[in-house]
């Protein structure tokens, strides 16, 4: 059913197409995961399989951690995450997931947590336009009004300035370019949410088709 | 390692002459007409390179007609067919931006041997 893989976000840059177009890529580092553990109805109540990725020294992982590698007879992974499937039967614990899971042409969803943005404003957090710069406006970048005054308090939900990014955002519909199962490579068009070396999680696009 | 390198260099040409701003050159551009596609050539100045590894691009400037015509090209582009140096210039600096602003015999430029 559904496939997926995690990788790192390597950075961007661009190829041409076979008539000679310029295609915006970003570059990720995807796999090699590893299967953990098989879920199932039974078991857990739903069906997924629990994959890791990228090795890391023995000490970082915590007790509780090194045990549950130990039992899929894995090494330590930095990364543990689930994908939701309904066929876990066609994985095998310690199975290794590459690239190659994904052809050039398909379509893949792609999780990410943004760039943190720190405490923005109205204009880059929600969009927001801003005042008359001149004629004595003084209303350059605030936020607006706060709502009717009516209540006499101002509504949950209301737009305002805050922390805005670092939060996970997923991209849907993207187009794998290119897929290096050798060198663990997987180019997809256009950007992805996060920083360069940030996790992602790499899915087959839910909306495709 | 470098993936994004690793990423460009299968489409890196080799077969492109080495020249830089304040060269004459002649480019030949693959076009398509209709279903048909034929080679247009392109000669003017090199007025600027940017970028680096698969992303960098050249501007080539000429003046047709009285009108200054600037068409900028990936340097590695496949619709490239080749690119012949006509004439090699001597300028002292990256970018000639203020050759737009000359005409006649003061956008010469002096050839280097």
């Amino acid at each position: 059913m559904s496939r997926g893989i995690l990788g790192r976000k390597v950075g961007m840059t661009q190829v041409f197409a076979e008539d000679g177009r310029v295609i915006p890529v970003t570059v990720v580092q995807a796999g090699p995961c590893y299967v953990l553990q098989k879920k199932t109805e039974a078991s857990d109540g739903y069906n997924a399989i629990q994959v890791g990725f990228e090795e890391m020294r023995e000490s970082l992982a915590t007790k509780p951690e090194l045990g549950h590698f130990k039992k899929a007879g894995m090494k330590s992974l930095r990364f543990v995450r689930e994908f939701r499937t309904n066929d876990v039967d066609s994985y095998e614990i310690g199975q290794e997931i590459k690239a190659d899971i994904f052809q050039v042409g398909d379509k893949v969803d792609v999780t990410g947590t943004s760039k943190g943005k720190g405490f923005a404003g109205m204009r880059k957090r929600h969009g927001a336009r801003r005042g008359p710069m001149g004629h004595g406006s003084k209303y350059h970048h605030r936020t607006g009004s706060m709502g009717a005054k009516g209540p006499a308090r101002v509504f949950k939900g209301r737009k305002l300035p805050g922390r805005h990014g670092g939060e996970r955002v997923t991209v849907q519909n993207l187009d794998v370019v290119r897929v290096d199962a050798d060198k663990n490579i997987i180019l997809i068009k256009g950007c992805v949410p996060g920083a360069k070396k940030s996790l992602l999680i790499l899915k087959e696009s839910v909306k495709a088709k | 390692m470098d993936y994004i390198r690793m990423v460009e260099e299968q489409q890196l040409r080799t077969d492109i002459p080495s020249f830089r701003p304040g060269d004459t050159v002649k480019v030949h551009v693959k076009i398509v007409e209709g279903s048909r596609e034929r080679i247009q050539v392109f000669e003017g100045l090199v007025i600027r390179r940017k970028g680096d590894g698969l992303r960098e691009t050249f501007t080539v400037r000429r003046v047709s007609n009285g009108v200054g015509v600037e068409r900028t090209f990936p340097l590695h582009s496949p619709r490239i067919e080749k690119i012949e140096v006509v004439r090699k210039g001597i300028v002292r600096r990256a970018k000639l931006y203020y050759i737009r602003d000359l005409y006649g015999k003061a956008a010469r430029i002096r050839e280097r041997r």
